[in-house]
């Protein structure tokens, strides 16, 4: 299963095309970092320039989802109003929405804002809750929270968004760390977003930066590209293992409670 | 008076407070984008042409006349009718045997599940391109066998089961809701029917089965909404080809709205596309009551 890629570990360390197809073990003969070496500097910019414009959209996402997601939630589980069950239906609709309806208004609406070619696209829409999946999965959390506590801080007078701020995110926190971590992974790994709307080399994150190096290189060179591409989801890795009960626990609560 | 009614009011709507930065992102990225792309749709908008003209259903119509449109229509569901199915009973299979309380599950949980969260990922794209090169890994083993080779990427025949089979690889995350949903099947049930002289098989297919139908459910229908957006897998490996055999519908919709800027049509084909989405998700949810077993209901 996880073969695929040990393999393609391996073979990023290797010396040529020929001594990587020559072997379906993994541990190089003669390890040598000569591939990273080249890829990192093969097109105008470094590839660590691709990786930081990569981390300029994508902590401002997830800030953003985390915020808005969490209000919205709160929203929905917390207050009685009017049309409270039609929005909450139309929201649960947009879940099964398909992005690729949306995409060509999108261009165009970002295109009239002069957002092309900034990541403004990609960042603002998500200040906006439009991530709907973390908002479910919020408002999934927080149904299980005891409406008593918030009811004695009520009484002890504080007003609604002190009990947002006090009670309920401390309530929920394993799904806020849910939410960012989830989000991290799927921006940072996003590719058709950039593609839709990052034109210049300059702006370009990691995800462009690889396909642009792959287009431009003559003699195709795995152990470069499996260099790059390495370098690519390593922060996501990292991430990963750092906290991989709490993807677990994320995921199963969206599926299962839902 | 005044202020007690005002007082009630506001009482009744605050939540309107909180709920206004959504309702804001739903106005305006995703209502208006999609109403205005059905607009679109029937329109012969060009980005860089003047003279947009409403013509009604031309679009659809030119895409139901074009061959090479109509044969996407018929790839993305080869596609999603073949990544969908396998990639199910691979995480419903592996999870199975994951739930035999094994020591170092929650490892092979992880291994099992690290494709899946960078799946979206280009580099696993770009490593996918690599396993299935006519001298890549796949190839080297199939050799070791003693079978001959096959190019996987450069036949019509093969590559759009390769680009399935990424997709497949990617079972994890089906999988850790099964595991889930596995976990609370009570135990007393199994030894019910152990007791009646059920076996292994017939107590996977008489208890376990019906008793997580709603997460089957769950997962078919978010598989299938995934199956039929894909575009990565094919867009980095094979960029629809050889011979449009992995052109999806999603690569036609890019390159007609963001290569040649022909808006209309492509809002056309993302139309069709939703549609088809929606009646399939539809036909899902009224099966529901023949096949779906939802513990607090009675039977």
């Amino acid at each position: 299963m996880i073969y695929p890629m040990i393999w393609m570990i391996g073979a990023s360390f290797r010396d040529n095309n020929a001594e990587i197809f020559s072997s379906i073990g993994f541990i190089p003969k003669n390890p040598t970092v000569q591939g990273y070496l080249d890829g990192w500097n093969a097109t105008n910019y470094s590839y660590g320039h691709y990786m930081i414009n990569t981390y300029k959209f994508v902590i401002p996402k997830v800030l953003g989802t985390v915020v808005s997601a969490t209000i919205t939630a709160y929203a929905f589980t917390r207050f009685r109003f009017k049309g409270r069950g039609f929005w909450y239906g139309l929201m649960l609709a947009t879940l099964f929405l398909p992005q690729v309806v949306l995409n060509v208004p999108q261009f165009l609406l970002f295109t009239k804002m002069g957002w092309v070619d900034s990541y403004l696209p990609l960042v603002v829409p998500s200040f906006f809750a439009c991530d709907t999946y973390f908002v479910f999965m919020m408002v999934q959390f927080m149904r299980s929270v005891p409406k008593e506590l918030e009811e004695a801080a009520e009484i002890d007078g504080c007003n609604s968004l002190q009990r947002l701020i006090l009670i309920m995110v401390p309530m929920v926190q394993p799904a806020v760390v849910s939410s960012a971590l989830f989000q991290f992974m799927w921006s940072s790994n996003d590719f058709m977003g950039p593609l839709i709307y990052i034109n210049s080399t300059r702006k370009f994150p990691a995800a462009l930066g690889l396909r642009l190096f792959m287009d431009t290189e003559t003699g195709f060179q795995w152990n470069k590209v499996l260099a790059l591409s390495i370098i690519t989801i390593l922060p996501s890795l990292i991430v990963f293992f750092l906290a991989q009960d709490q993807f677990v626990e994320g995921i199963s609560a969206g599926g299962v409670k839902g | 008076m005044q202020r007690t009614s005002w007082k009630r009011f506001w009482k009744a709507n605050n939540g309107y407070l909180y709920l206004s930065i959504w309702l804001i992102g739903f106005f305006a990225f995703k209502c208006y984008p999609f109403l205005s792309s059905l607009y679109y749709s029937l329109t012969n908008y060009n980005l860089f042409k003047s003279g947009t003209q409403f013509i009604g259903l031309g679009n659809y119509e030119s895409i139901l006349n074009t061959p090479k449109y109509v044969k996407a229509f018929v790839v993305t569901f080869q596609y999603a009718f073949m990544t969908v199915p396998l990639k199910l009973l691979f995480a419903l299979f592996i999870a199975y045997i994951l739930n035999f309380k094994l020591k170092f599950i929650n490892m092979f949980r992880t291994i099992y599940y690290i494709p899946s969260i960078l799946g979206g990922s280009i580099s696993i794209a770009v490593l996918w391109q690599f396993l299935f090169q006519n001298e890549g890994l796949i190839n080297m083993v199939i050799r070791l066998f003693g079978g001959s080779p096959i190019n996987w990427l450069g036949s019509s025949k093969y590559a759009l089961f390769v680009i399935c089979l990424l997709r497949v690889w990617q079972f994890g995350s089906a999988m850790v809701i099964f595991l889930a949903a596995l976990k609370g099947v009570p135990e007393d049930l199994y030894e019910a029917a152990a007791i009646d002289g059920a076996g292994r098989f017939t107590q996977f297919m008489k208890v376990t089965v019906p008793m997580i139908t709603p997460v089957v459910f769950f997962n078919l229908i978010t598989q299938l909404c995934q199956a039929f957006q894909e575009f990565n897998g094919p867009f980095v490996i094979t960029n629809g080809g050889p011979q449009g055999s992995t052109t999806l519908i999603s690569i036609l919709i890019y390159q007609n709205a963001f290569k040649t800027y022909k808006m209309g049509l492509a809002s056309a084909m993302a139309w069709m596309l939703f549609l088809i989405v929606a009646v399939l998700t539809a036909v899902s949810f009224i099966s529901q009551k023949y096949w779906v077993y939802y513990g607090d209901e009675e039977r």
